[in-house]
């Protein structure tokens, strides 16, 4: 392996960086909300809105990400007639929306069960708490049950935040040059497959670190209660000026 | 032609096609969850190791597999291994070449040799290996977890009868830890069923890449990806099935809250 080659191809493989991080940011933002909504239908009361829910997340983690992309660019292609008639064919013609969209269903499923299992972790005892309060059930979610359950939910989440990067390179299939589909291009040209391969696994690396480093500080100040008091890990360290000083302020009392 | 015609077994269906396609998509992944399921023992035998150059080469491999996309990997593999041997080729050809003839004769031809070109691989190998070493990485963790259950009085116990380590592996820790590990196990076997699906890119028929040439020769491309994306759904909902069944099996004897 040569370094100055090695150089060249991570210089090239960052200019798709910002596609990458466009396309997460894109269907999680949207499918946060949608997953939501998911859940929320998934216990729902109503039997119907009942099985819609389940036979989405049926569909939708059943099948293979890449078959979801292929059915909406190329497949909905077949109607293109119909699709120009009312005037959304600007919208299935880009292989740029068609990932996004077919990202955001697919994380939406998924999305949808996290949430739930957060939601559903929510002690009893605090939604009769709220209400004995008098809290509206909007008050009620914002401030009580949305923030645990998203505690709950968040590595979980984290995880499916992840998947989603990794799931971002199959939009390079739909002639997205994201950052395998630089690679892949950069292997075609050359045949240097191991190279190409290191400086993409180390891009893709870093940004699954930052997302997981970014939950788990969420995860910390959603949870204040489970942190350790500062001077009981002092203690805990040995520390001794910390138990110098409180010798010194309890002889000055 | 209606769509019935059109994926049915008549003379102009691809019904028999795809049903041949989908053999292939379960053999990939059965292929790449039974490799998977090899390295996961290891990397998982690593984890527990005493060694700390063996925890953290395992740690590393698998944060690296389960951090990278599957397409980048089996693209890798299809690639790497061939420009590994292209390289091995040109040392080889002065007396040896005849060896990777005989492995694939058409691995090489006349003008091969001597120069660095691409040589083709069988593509099922490939595509298996590549799921392989990346639902290996995954299977790791989950026999991890599932040995952080088993009690270590058990393993006391199978040493104070005098049992080698082997029959202890093969009589204690085996059978548990499979048990344990099914549900895991189960996840995983879904994950590696749908990543078979991105072999196509190297052109192996499986069931999308065949949706792929039914709906470029038929014009058809809906219809045929909405019948790739039904027989995936069946292939898991008989999985997840057979996966239940056999976790009721397995964990008949302990008992649950």
């Amino acid at each position: 392996m040569d370094m100055s080659y090695m150089v060249d191809v991570f210089l090239e493989l960052l200019s798709g960086v910002p596609l990458t991080i466009q396309l997460v940011a894109t269907s999680t933002a949207a499918g946060m909300i949608l997953g939501l909504l998911l859940a929320f239908m998934r216990m729902s009361s109503s039997a119907a809105v009942r099985l819609f829910a389940q036979t989405y997340i049926f569909v939708f983690r059943g099948t293979p990400l890449l078959v979801q992309i292929f059915l909406i660019y190329y497949g909905l292609g077949q109607f293109h007639h119909t699709l120009q008639d009312i005037g959304l064919w600007w919208f299935f013609r880009e292989p740029y929306w068609c990932a996004i969209l077919a990202l955001t269903l697919n994380t939406t499923a998924y999305t949808g069960e996290i949430f739930r299992g957060g939601l559903q972790s929510v002690p009893f005892p605090m939604i009769e708490a709220g209400r004995a309060f008098g809290m509206s059930r909007f008050v009620l979610f914002r401030r009580i049950v949305f923030p645990i359950a998203l505690r709950q939910a968040l590595p979980a989440y984290s995880n499916e935040i992840i998947l989603m990067i990794k799931a971002t390179s199959l939009a390079s299939i739909v002639t997205m040059m994201e950052i395998t589909g630089l690679a892949y291009k950069l292997i075609s040209e050359t045949f240097r497959a191991v190279e190409v391969f290191v400086c993409a696994a180390a891009i893709y690396l870093v940004l699954t670190f930052v997302i997981t480093r970014v939950v788990q500080g969420l995860e910390w100040w959603l949870s204040p209660h489970l942190r350790r008091d500062p001077k009981w890990m002092m203690r805990r360290d040995g520390d001794r000026h910390y138990a110098k000083s409180q010798a010194a302020s309890s002889g000055g009392l | 032609m209606t769509i019935f015609e059109l994926i049915g077994f008549g003379p102009n269906g691809w019904g028999l096609a795809m049903l041949l396609a989908t053999a292939m998509t379960i053999a990939l992944a059965l292929c790449g969850f039974s490799i998977g399921c090899v390295i996961g023992v290891a990397v998982a035998r690593a984890k527990l190791s005493k060694s700390r150059l063996a925890v953290v080469m395992a740690d590393f491999y698998t944060t690296v597999l389960r951090g990278v996309p599957d397409l980048l990997v089996i693209y890798l593999f299809y690639f790497g291994l061939s420009q590994f041997l292209s390289g091995t080729v040109t040392f080889w050809c002065a007396d040896g070449g005849f060896l990777l003839g005989l492995l694939q004769p058409s691995a090489i031809t006349p003008g091969l040799c001597g120069s660095r070109g691409f040589i083709e691989l069988p593509r099922f190998l490939i595509g298996s290996l590549a799921l392989g070493v990346v639902s290996g990485a995954y299977q790791a963790e989950v026999f991890r977890g599932a040995y952080g259950v088993l009690s270590r009085g058990q393993i006391e116990a199978a040493k104070a009868v005098g049992m080698s380590p082997f029959l202890m592996f093969r009589r204690i820790i085996a059978p548990q830890v499979l048990g344990y590990a099914i549900p895991g196990l189960a996840n995983v076997w879904q994950l590696t069923l749908k990543e078979s699906a991105l072999v196509s890119v190297i052109g192996l028929v499986e069931i999308l890449r065949q949706s792929q040439i039914a709906a470029n020769s038929t014009f058809k491309p809906f219809y045929f990806y909405v019948v790739a994306g039904s027989l995936y759904l069946a292939i898991t909902a008989v999985s997840t099935y057979g996966f239940s069944r056999v976790e009721q099996h397995s964990l008949r004897g302990i008992r649950r809250a």
